[in-house]
């Protein structure tokens, strides 16, 4: 699907500067570097096909995790729609990286340990567990199914050898654990070869069993589920710093959880009127504060966010902070509400910032200034002509996500033609990358990409009217303390990280 | 108002949403954007294009929320801009639609006219009922109105036409038992004669009117092929 062109006439753009804070798309200048990093320049460590279930039976046999990546490198006819990913995640120290889909599963891939001899190696992921966390259910009493794609998938803070982590559709939670297993009992003396049990009479002496070592083996297994909370669709989970509750958040409603009780929550937050005939905004995204269990902000679809302190009240509908940016007037049109729908809302790790994601910025706030924010940049302003067209396909409702690195210095967000776009805080410099199948040799550089808003059109960049709004960046997920960024673009799983000289 | 050179734009059917030409075509760079209206046909199309989403988003079984609600707020910004008197009624009905139900209904079985509102009020009850037996999913206060007037509607009004598609799909489904035969198709024949101005604003007024036939058109098959339904049993009424 590529946007039919519709614009016949050349518009003057020099009025359509981007905002103060950036260098014009796409220019060639590299991040500011981060500790222990180069250049800044962007590599390809991998691409990840994620298999589908036909190919991981046929692929039993093979225990080579890296070779089955490989064969899957340029393979297309496995990839179906339950295999577009919907979700990325990497946990608290980087060395797992999860992933959900939208046929209900989850992989998590683990990173490749560093050895001295294949130090080039840094920074790859395999696949660690597959498991399937939701399956489609069907509603009865309104005739209707629930969906088992993730929505979200959120990692626990590592407490013991067990990996933890909360995977959401549009109506459960369920929380897994993931632990290995390698060793097995051997030495039972009750039961014989077949299995059975020994008649007792017959046994004289009790023998203790003995751990031998056995594979490796990865079990995931579902721990709790958190049901029947949820009237309308799940659009975020989010663990609280107390490590001891967590939060989920449908359209209208939100709802804290305790991890060891699943027959109730607590609701926090109720948006819903009491005539649903009245109702002209929704809960879109919502998080806890990394530092304060007591503080967490939600997002609307009305551009606005709300900070409360659950301290304040049991319901926490006044909220204590209120975030909003006045319209600007110059480009009022009919769809300024649908583009300022807050599709994401991350706090920095310093718990200082907000940043949200509307459909053409990304805005940097600052806790303490609620009437506007402290930076704002454009992802893809060419756009803002387009509304109409993106209007009538709908992707103008597409909710794309955003993610701080581990400094708060660099953001990153996707666009489409598979474009992400990445952001320093600090030099305003900002680069376009493309996650594509053409750049796929592993170590490749990335090539910095441009997109020309009219004009004559240089040899490397591509026109706005050329652009493949179906391939669209809407999940990407940034290593907690290094360079190193995962892309999913449909059903593939970039990873990226930047080149170290 | 000026227009960008060469750009004349006709006045289209409203299936032929592909032609639309971009977005806010008509502005002048030079004045604010603010200050310039856009012509009557482009805000018709938008409008057409808008309850089109919106009759399709409400065909789900369940619609996503954002999706409706972002589309109906746009419904009402096309809305408020085709008219002209600031003194409109909140109501963002497309002009002709709550006469075409009003009539509709007001020529209809008592017990008809009941379950129509009522099943639009089923929408939001549908939308409240979930498998859990906490409170915390009630919906809201006890003793709320059932089958209120269709013509005060809020977001759903803007269905007009399309309150119809409520009737089929899976609604329909749920009543497949009830004995519907006294209700035949004869009782719609008088109400495409019927069709009463409705208490309007001028220049919106034309193209409404011509968007009603083929609305009306469509309201028609809906019900006729539908049949009408009672008003099914629901919980806590």
């Amino acid at each position: 699907m590529v946007l039919q062109p519709s614009e016949r006439h050349h518009r003057d753009w020099s009025h359509r500067r981007l905002g103060p804070w950036c260098s014009p798309t796409g220019s060639p200048a590299p991040l500011s570097c981060e500790t222990g990093c180069g250049e800044g320049s962007w590599i390809l460590v991998c691409r990840l096909l994620v298999p589908t279930q036909v190919s991981l039976l046929s692929m039993e046999e093979d225990i080579d995790t890296r070779k089955i990546n490989n064969s899957f490198l340029r393979d297309h006819s496995y990839a179906t729609e339950a295999d577009i990913i919907s979700t990325v995640e990497f946990n608290h120290t980087g060395e797992l990286l999860a992933t959900g889909d939208k046929g209900g599963r989850v992989v998590i891939f683990q990173r490749e340990q560093e050895s001295k001899n294949q130090v080039h190696r840094r920074g790859e992921y395999n696949v660690y567990s597959t498991f399937q966390s939701h399956e489609p259910e069907f509603d009865y009493l309104k005739s209707l199914e629930i969906e088992e794609k993730i929505n979200k998938i959120r990692w626990l803070p590592q407490q013991n050898a067990a990996y933890f982590l909360l995977s959401t559709n549009d109506k459960t939670v369920k929380l897994w654990k993931v632990s290995e297993r390698d060793k097995r009992p051997e030495g039972y003396n009750l039961k014989d070869e077949e299995g059975r049990l020994r008649d007792p009479a017959t046994i004289t002496t009790l023998r203790v069993p003995v751990l031998r070592p056995m594979d490796l083996m990865v079990e995931a297994t579902p721990r709790r589920v958190f049901a029947n909370a949820h009237t309308y669709h799940i659009n975020s989970i989010s663990v609280n710093s107390d490590y001891e509750t967590y939060m989920s958040a449908d359209d209208l409603r939100i709802n804290l959880w305790n991890f060891e009780i699943t027959n109730q929550s607590f609701n926090i937050v109720d948006i819903k009127p009491a005539n649903m005939e009245e109702l002209t905004e929704v809960i879109t995204a919502a998080e806890f504060h990394p530092h304060h269990c007591n503080s967490f902000v939600y997002s609307s679809s009305k551009g606005t966010i709300r900070l409360c302190d659950m301290r304040a009240s049991a319901l926490c509908d006044r909220h204590s902070k209120f975030f909003e940016e006045p319209e600007d007037p110059s480009n009022r049109s009919f769809f300024s509400e649908i583009i300022s729908s807050i599709s994401d809302v991350k706090f920095s790790h310093s718990g200082r910032y907000i940043m949200t994601r509307d459909y053409l910025t990304v805005k940097v706030w600052d806790l303490n200034m609620e009437n506007r924010p402290i930076e704002t940049y454009q992802v893809h302003d060419y756009l803002r002509s387009k509304l109409c067209s993106l209007y009538e396909n709908d992707c103008i409702f597409d909710k794309f996500e955003c993610v701080w690195n581990g400094s708060d210095s660099v953001i990153m967000t996707g666009s489409y033609n598979n474009f992400f776009r990445m952001f320093d805080r600090n030099t305003k410099r900002d680069v376009t990358l493309e996650a594509s199948r053409e750049n796929s040799k592993p170590r490749a550089i990335l090539k910095p990409r441009k997109v020309c808003v009219g004009g004559k059109r240089r040899k490397d960049e591509i026109s706005v009217d050329s652009l493949d709004f179906s391939k669209k960046i809407l999940h990407t997920a940034w290593h907690p303390s290094e360079n190193i960024i995962a892309v999913a673009a449909t059903n593939n799983l970039y990873i990226f990280q930047d080149k170290v000289n | 108002m000026m227009l960008s050179k060469g750009l004349k734009r006709k006045r289209e059917e409203e299936q032929e949403k592909e032609t639309l030409a971009a977005d806010a075509w008509w502005l002048d760079p030079s004045l604010p954007a603010a200050a310039q209206a856009p012509p009557a046909a482009a805000s018709s199309s938008l409008f057409d294009l808008s309850v089109l989403k919106l009759h399709h988003s409400l065909r789900q079984g369940e619609p996503d929320l954002r999706h409706l609600v972002l589309v109906v707020n746009t419904l009402r910004r096309i809305q408020a801009s085709m008219a002209p008197e600031p003194t409109l009624p909140p109501v963002p009905s497309p002009p002709a639609a709550p006469c075409v139900a009003d009539s509709l209904l007001a020529s209809s079985d008592a017990a008809l006219s009941a379950s129509m509102a009522s099943l639009l009020e089923d929408l939001s009850h549908i939308e409240g009922l979930s498998q859990a037996p906490q409170p915390l999913v009630d919906e809201g206060p006890p003793g709320r109105p059932t089958g209120g007037s269709p013509a005060s509607l809020g977001a759903l009004d803007l269905l007009g036409p399309a309150t119809g598609c409520l009737l089929d799909d899976e609604l329909e489904g749920l009543f497949e038992d009830i004995d519907t035969s006294m209700y035949d198709s004869e009782l719609w024949a008088p109400v495409s004669e019927g069709l009463k101005p409705g208490p309007e604003d001028g220049p919106g007024k034309e193209e409404a009117l011509e968007l009603d036939e083929a609305e009306l058109d469509y309201l028609l098959d809906v019900l006729v092929g539908t049949q009408a339904l009672e008003r099914p049993p629901g919980p806590g009424r």
